[in-house]
């Protein structure tokens, strides 16, 4: 059974932190950053499925390492490389190898990586990986058999199914649209893209006041001023405000990883009665995780 | 020549529900050409609708849809009809269908899917582009071209890479398709079409047989002779 599934149904205010596989086969460094900081301190940690497009080991085996090294993996899935045959395979891999919490995304376009001349496939959108993962949980897969019946499965998979949403996107209400799609088609909790303004995200967290499934916040934790001025250029739907890159600006080199943690944990603490949990993405800055977690009060 | 089949009547109701009153506009061009649009074609869709306890403020057969020049001096004569329709049902390809539906400012919604384009999109001068997909969303999507207008073709709304400015992840050049979808769909007041799933698509549909590759009519060069030629007149016997 999902521990992240049994926390948040008890109610329990979740942390969830990520982690990204190596480009590569040295696995080391990264297994051991989530041993040394993330285990035991977050609910589950996701595995990054050729974030950006930047073609790397693969997401079920750094989950699988995980397991094994009892850390409970989030197993993210993209819809940009594979069709739905692999896909539906890989899920029902996922199952067999223990893995139950899915998190199903769009996946970033192969123009933002670094094989740029590369198919995107998109068989599936993420609404439809939802539809998938349901349809193999029901029974059956997706094709259908020379009568018209849905394809029976041998041994059917049980997944903790996740999505994501944009809560400070251009288009809000087009956001929400789709996050009722993915709530219809069978996710179970949401993890969002970073959120930096507390006000943007109760409005739209008001807005979705109807839809039941837990929300963990997405926070990328910030490494400087110009990461976040970045992001504020390149990033769709991510916006820093003024004042946080002002503190960045103003923090010298060697307190930025202090500062750094001291605004997501801020972060946490403000947003932490709006939503169920926080996700947070520190992009290889793991050592910050328990630090965070101590600023935003979560601590033991 | 662009080969298009009709899409069955039910699907055709379906994408006109909540349009009490319905001007029907088909092209007399290809889908003349293919057998699927023209005059017959024009007199089903007013039975149908008509059938279905719909309005039908008028109906129009334009020569070629994609020529920016007739379909403007066209509309323009009858624009009263149109204005009194809540959609147009277009009997064209997808170029034609979403050119219908940026002229007018009503939901345009296709009678047809568009196989094949033969080898051009038409006469029509603008950006639409139709990408032969075989199952025309256009009626859900407020007549703009998620197959062609979203990087990823997406069907089911936008992804997170819609830029603040309305541009897409992949360039700056490029205009998030599902935005302008979005956009469109709240003018005329019809987000809930946004709202119903879609379901995955059927990739068969984009392989087409080698008839629809070519024409039916036009294609001379091509066309197979349906009978035997007549033998010639034998020759009188007495």
């Amino acid at each position: 059974m999902s521990q992240l599934s049994e926390r948040l149904a008890a109610g329990v205010f979740v942390v969830t932190g990520e982690i990204g596989p190596p480009k590569g086969t040295n696995v080391g460094p990264v297994l051991h950053e989530a041993e040394q900081y993330l285990k035991g301190r977050v609910a589950a940690v996701n595995v990054t499925d050729i974030q950006t497009a930047v073609m790397r080991t693969g997401s079920l085996a750094l989950s699988k390492l995980l397991l094994d090294r009892g850390i409970e993996p989030v197993f993210q899935m993209v819809c940009r490389d594979r069709n739905r045959l692999a896909l539906q395979s890989d899920l029902l891999s996922v199952a067999v190898l223990g893995i139950e919490n899915v998190l199903a995304l769009t996946g970033d376009h192969v123009v933002m990586g670094d094989h740029r001349d590369a198919r995107p496939v998109y068989d599936l959108d993420s609404v439809g990986l939802l539809q998938a993962m349901s349809r193999l949980e029901s029974g059956t897969d997706m094709g259908i058999d020379v009568k018209g019946n849905p394809n029976k499965l041998d041994g059917a998979p049980k997944f903790f199914k996740g999505c994501c949403t944009t809560p400070c996107a251009p288009d809000p209400e087009a956001q929400i649209i789709k996050l009722e799609k993915k709530v219809e088609a069978g996710a179970q909790f949401v993890q969002t893209q970073a959120v930096y303004d507390p006000a943007t995200f109760e409005t739209f967290m008001r807005k979705i006041e109807h839809i039941k499934i837990p929300v963990l916040v997405g926070i990328v934790v910030l490494k400087s001023a110009g990461m976040a001025k970045y992001m504020n250029k390149n990033v769709p739907g991510v916006q820093v405000p003024e004042a946080i890159i002002k503190e960045l600006t103003a923090t010298p080199k060697e307190n930025l990883k202090k500062v750094s943690a001291e605004i997501a944990g801020r972060l946490v603490r403000e947003m932490k009665p709006m939503c169920q949990g926080a996700h947070l993405m520190t992009l290889g800055w793991d050592d910050l995780v328990p630090e965070i977690i101590q600023q935003a009060g979560l601590g033991t | 020549m662009n080969a298009t089949e009709r899409k069955p009547n039910d699907e055709i109701l379906k994408s006109l529900q909540g349009a009490d009153k319905v001007f029907v506009l088909g092209c007399r061009g290809c889908p003349v050409g293919c057998e699927t649009g023209g005059e017959p074609w024009l007199r089903e869709m007013e039975a149908l609708l008509r059938g279905a306890g719909k309005t039908v403020t008028g109906s129009v057969l334009i020569d070629i849809i994609c020529n920016k020049a007739i379909v403007g001096i066209k509309l323009g004569r009858i624009l009263p009809q149109i204005a009194a329709a809540q959609a147009i049902l277009v009997g064209s390809c997808g170029v034609g269908v979403q050119a219908v539906g940026n002229m007018v400012g009503r939901l345009a919604v296709p009678a047809m899917n568009t196989l094949c384009l033969g080898d051009y999109q038409g006469l029509w001068p603008s950006e639409e582009r139709c990408a032969e997909c075989g199952q025309c969303v256009l009626a859900q999507t407020g007549g703009l071209c998620p197959i062609t207008l979203c990087a990823k073709s997406l069907v089911n709304g936008q992804c997170g890479g819609t830029g603040y400015d309305g541009s897409c992840e992949v360039s700056k050049a490029r205009r998030c398709g599902w935005h302008l979808i979005y956009e469109r769909l709240r003018s005329l007041g019809r987000l809930d079409d946004m709202r119903r799933p879609q379901t995955p698509r059927d990739y068969r549909k984009r392989d087409i047989s080698d008839a629809n590759r070519r024409t039916i009519r036009w294609a001379l060069e091509m066309a197979e002779p349906a009978e035997p030629p007549p033998a010639p007149p034998a020759a009188a016997k007495k």
